[in-house]
């Protein structure tokens, strides 16, 4: 036995140990993260009669403890010695899955799981039934909620006789007074569902989860839509005809818009599910139906869904189905009263270009594109914008760009800076697609504008923007086009601007390489390094410092040395700082 | 149980909290809650504490029984808060206390202050570990290399600790005063509601909530109407209810709408034209101060400043019964409104079974309403008659010229003394009065 031994060794483990019970939670739950290690040094014996039987009274302890503490315990079969004696485990675990917060709960279910699947076959009907059926009929919903979790591990490997019994305690749960239960009962509806044989599937769970869907609670309807995903999966095409779409249609059209919302969500799986035939037949209509909502929140949700469902359609009527059946609602959404709509609408509508084919883009696409790129709403447009890549390869983006400038330009110069935030971090996207010539007439200016945006945020973006687009295009072209205007910038008046030229510098710098930073910026940083502002002194010491990086040692020695040392006698403190911290960095990479 | 059956007569239990007239502030009640078993009873103050009792077991289990309640915890629940952003002191009192359904063996709550809503844990603890291998049992520290075995700590009992811990704090929702909180028949989601907003919570995220109501003109100076309470429906998880300045009380439908901007039905008394109407105070008057739904569901009660009305959910036009609480009142409105009594805000509790109704009046008088017999019974939580098994006397206010005996005249009336917030045991006849700093357990005659 490990303790036997009487030296230094043990004592870090008693450390730990007595750790496990500190006032400080942190030195507890670090003890409990280090559990395997404890556990090593008592050996197999001593952690079955003793170590897990302490931690098993341990569930006053804060939630993070015990969230620790059940992670722990789902991979502590081979330090209790093996899966034999995997069920010393089960107390600790069972006590856990009974506590109030949620996430522990979840966590010693989940570890139940792996411990349960550990387990002989033997041992499973010794041992995990019995727990499973103590959490069924536990006095408080909480260790219900759990027992939902262990029925998918359990069912599989046991007798027909014991199996009944587990349908028959599944449908308790799925009665169970309280929504909570029925809620988790709900949710683990589905993955039940895999696990029994099909007659079962049929004759037992469907009649559950027909129950679950007409629920008096809206939270319990709304889950059993995520069961009607994984059952219609289970079954054959005529089965899902009969046991499932009577329910579905109901809650595609429930009166809590909740349950209709995630009937939405879940749209495309729910497509995926069904098939093809039952799609055509009734999750068309009821896609319209949704996209029509009288609730914005569903509409905006089934809205997102539009390319999804419709590049998921079958093949062969796919174009008709869009065309006659589809596009009809997208063309109201475009002009739908509410703007999350539209603009839920605004981020997938252009993935639909592919999907349409040039000339049905052109024809019923672009008009709403167009139409979108002048919304009254920032996001809208902005939505348009960042998915513009999408529709380059089918149609190219020219159809656009008489309509995408005007609407760049209001984006760029809207009142709210995040809006202009937005647009400036599309640019560089913008500018790729849009190629150099377009940009250097239409879209250089509204950079430069940018840099001298009175926000802060904006300025830094642009400065950002100005290095993303230079790698775009090029240093040459950066030299003859964008970078004399922002040197000019270091005569400004305002010392915000020549800071924004020094910050310029520092970004290009990462791009542009040694000879452009010798040739054009050094003369500029050693302008700014006399200018009376002390911000602008101490950056130039902060550039200097990135840029020396890129210059050889001679450069570095003749040029960047002599700036930073006469900053370094500075009056001010600042500048002082700076320089010296300046000097040091490049001595240290010298 | 004879709840609410036949004629009760009432009977002093036990009285909380000091009895000198030396009251500071901090321990006026500000509300008064059972749990859903009615073995915990809360208390919130303006000091911001939560008393909770417990009834005491042997006192259930005697026969008849009896309704005594011991200190079970106690805690600090609000701090007082000041917003230095609106330069606002936030006060520490508590205006709500809600229960949450028993989850586990602890027991939880919801308390609020002015902005700040907390969950509370409540629970027992019987057991402590013991044994270090660091050091001795006298505290004495070990040597590494005196450490020759490991030893796990065990388990021992102790003596029972009762302790309660905040979980979770929603904050930085409300723009203006929480005035309610009701946890939905879901069990997941809650609301609050300040003067001019209702939001929607879920019990384990702190970080988000919905607003489902936003009452809030775009110009303040169009303000008309302020929201006075709200409260979920105790089963149709989509239906709540809520109440205004106006006298009005509108039913939200949450299935319909996420936003619940359009009510689905609103409650409105027709306005009586021959003699309110050219009251001055007829609006203040009528201005709601509680709203309760009825344990069935069917019914709502809605306090105002002279009445309480019943509403049956299907009937939007009129209340179905109406109770006076303190009539004689009506002559003394200009001088209430003087002393500000008129804006005293009192609120109202069904008994388990709703067939009565208990609300509260001035002179720490306090009123109780069989809806079957229509008997009503005006009582008073006095100091005087604060010895077990003491019957309560009915009292009578005077208005005429004929006093009779035992009688007490309007003018007598102490208006100081007021019982807003009173509690009926969801099962058995007992009523918690909350009288200033004083909570009064009376039940029926034994």
């Amino acid at each position: 036995m490990a303790d036997q031994k009487s030296d230094d060794s043990l004592y870090p483990i008693a450390v730990l140990i007595d750790e496990l019970k500190n006032e400080d939670i942190q030195l507890r739950l670090n003890s409990i993260k280090k559990l395997s290690t404890i556990a090593l040094a008592l050996g197999e014996e001593r952690t079955r009669t003793e170590l897990v039987p302490f931690l098993t009274e341990t569930i006053y302890d804060e939630d993070e403890v015990l969230l620790a503490l059940a992670e722990q315990l789902g991979t502590f079969t081979h330090l209790v010695g093996g899966p034999d004696y995997a069920m010393y485990l089960i107390p600790p675990l069972e006590s856990l899955a009974t506590v109030e917060e949620t996430v522990v709960r979840d966590k010693a279910v989940e570890s139940l799981r792996n411990v349960a699947a550990q387990h002989s076959a033997h041992d499973l009907e010794v041992h995990v039934i019995p727990t499973l059926q103590r959490l069924v009929s536990g006095e408080w919903f909480t260790s219900r909620t759990s027992a939902c979790g262990l029925f998918s591990v359990c069912y599989p490997r046991v007798p027909a006789s014991v199996k009944a019994e587990l349908r028959n305690l599944f449908r308790q749960l799925c009665q169970d007074e309280t929504p909570m239960v029925r809620r988790a009962a709900a949710g683990k509806l589905g993955e039940f569902a895999k696990v029994v044989e099909v007659e079962f599937l049929k004759s037992d769970l469907i009649p559950m989860f027909v129950q679950l869907a007409q629920d008096d609670q809206d939270s319990v309807r709304l889950l059993a839509v995520e069961a009607c995903v994984s059952i219609a999966q289970l079954l054959q095409q005529e089965d899902v005809e009969t046991l499932v779409m009577p329910t579905l249609r109901q809650c595609a059209s429930d009166s809590s818009w909740r349950v209709r919302y995630v009937v939405a969500e879940k749209f495309v799986d729910l497509q995926k599910a069904v098939g093809p035939e039952i799609t055509k037949t009734d999750l068309v209509p009821a896609f319209q139906y949704l996209l029509k909502d009288t609730e914005a929140e569903v509409r905006a949700s089934a809205a997102t869904k539009v390319k999804d469902f419709c590049a998921n359609l079958d093949p062969t009527n796919r174009e008709q189905i869009i065309m006659t059946s589809i596009l009809p609602y997208i063309k109201e959404l475009v002009s739908d009263a509410n703007q999350h709509v539209k603009s839920a609408l605004a981020s997938v509508i252009m993935g639909l270009s592919p999907i349409f084919g040039r000339n049905n883009t052109i024809e019923h696409l672009l008009p709403l594109f167009l139409t979108q790129l002048t919304d009254e709403w920032p996001e809208v447009r902005l939505n348009i914008i960042s998915t513009l890549d999408c529709i380059n390869d089918v149609i190219g983006i020219q159809q656009l760009s008489q309509s995408l400038l005007p609407a760049i330009v209001e984006l760029a110069e809207d009142s709210k800076w995040r809006v202009r935030l937005a647009i400036i971090e599309y640019m560089p996207l913008l500018a790729g697609q849009l190629g150099q010539d377009y940009f250097n007439q239409k879209l250089r200016d509204l950079c430069f504008n940018w840099l001298n945006d009175h926000v802060y945020a904006i300025r830094e973006a642009a400065t950002l923007n100005m290095k993303k687009i230079v790698q775009t295009f090029g240093t040459q072209w950066a030299e003859t086009n964008i970078i004399p205007q922002i040197l000019v910038m270091c005569k400004n008046n305002n010392y915000l601007h020549r800071m924004t030229c020094l910050f310029c510098i520092n970004a290009l710098a990462d791009v542009v390489g040694a000879d452009v930073i010798k040739r054009l910026f050094l003369p500029t940083i050693k302008t700014l390094s006399t200018d009376p502002v002390a911000n602008v002194r101490f950056n130039v010491a902060k550039t200097l410092s990135k840029i020396s990086a890129f210059l050889d040692t001679a450069t570095t020695e003749a040029e960047v040395k002599p700036i930073l040392e006469q900053l370094n006698t500075d009056a001010d403190v600042d500048v002082k700082y700076f320089a010296s911290e300046a000097i040091s960095t490049i001595a240290a990479s010298a | 149980m004879s709840a609410g059956h036949g004629e009760t007569s009432w009977c002093f239990s036990q009285v909380k909290g000091a009895l000198n007239d030396d009251i500071t502030d901090a321990d006026v009640i500000s509300c008064v809650e059972f749990n859903h078993d009615g073995d915990l009873l809360a208390t919130g103050d303006k000091g911001g504490r939560v008393v909770i009792f417990q009834r005491d077991p042997s006192s259930k289990a005697a026969n008849p029984r009896r309704g005594e309640f011991n200190v079970y915890s106690t805690f600090q629940s609000h701090e007082p808060e000041f917003d230095y952003l609106k330069s606002l002191e936030i006060e520490e009192k508590i205006n709500k206390i809600r229960w949450l359904k028993r989850k586990n063996q602890a027991h939880f709550l919801l308390s609020t202050n002015d902005k700040t809503i907390k969950l509370w844990k409540v629970s027992e603890r019987d057991k402590c570990v013991e044994g270090y291998n660091t050091k001795e049992e006298s505290g004495r520290i070990l040597e590494p290399k005196q450490i020759t075995s490991l030893r796990v700590p065990s388990i021992k009992p102790m003596d029972l600790m009762v302790e309660a811990t905040p979980r979770r704090v929603f904050a930085n929702a409300h723009t203006y005063h929480i005035n309610s909180i009701s946890v939905n028949s879901d069990q997941e989601t809650y609301l609050s509601a300040d003067d001019l907003r209702i939001n929607l919570w879920n019990l384990e995220i702190t970080n988000q909530s919905f607003n489902i109501v936003d009452i809030k003109p775009s110009n303040m100076e169009e303000l008309t109407e302020v929201i006075t309470a709200a409260e979920f429906h105790p089963r149709d998880c989509n239906l709540f209810v809520y109440s205004s300045s106006k006298g009005t009380i509108r039913l939200c439908d949450m299935r319909s709408a996420a936003l619940c901007d359009q009510h689905a039905k609103l409650f409105e008394e027709p306005e009586d034209n021959e003699m309110n109407n050219k009251s001055f105070f007829r609006e203040i008057i009528s201005s709601i101060s509680d709203v309760k739904m009825s344990n069935s569901g069917r019914y709502m009660m809605s306090r105002d400043y002279l009445s309480i009305k019943i509403w049956d959910l299907h009937m939007e036009t009129k209340p179905v019964e109406t109770y006076s609480v303190h009539e004689y009142l009506r002559t003394k409105l200009c001088s209430l409104y003087e002393n500000d009594c008129i804006f005293d805000k009192f609120e109202c509790c069904w008994n388990g079974n709703d067939s009565s109704i208990m609300t509260g009046s001035y002179n720490n008088f306090f009123r109780v309403f069989d809806r079957n017999t229509k008997k009503d019974l005006t009582m008073e939580a006095s100091k005087d008659i604060i010895k077990p098994k003491t019957v309560l006397k009915p009292r009578k206010v005077y208005t005429g010229n004929k006093r009779k005996k035992d009688e007490i005249s309007v003018d007598c009336l102490d208006f100081n003394k007021k019982i807003l917030h009173t509690a009926w045991h969801p099962l058995e006849n007992i009523l918690a009065v909350a009288a200033t700093n004083n909570l009064f357990i009376f039940q029926d005659k034994f």
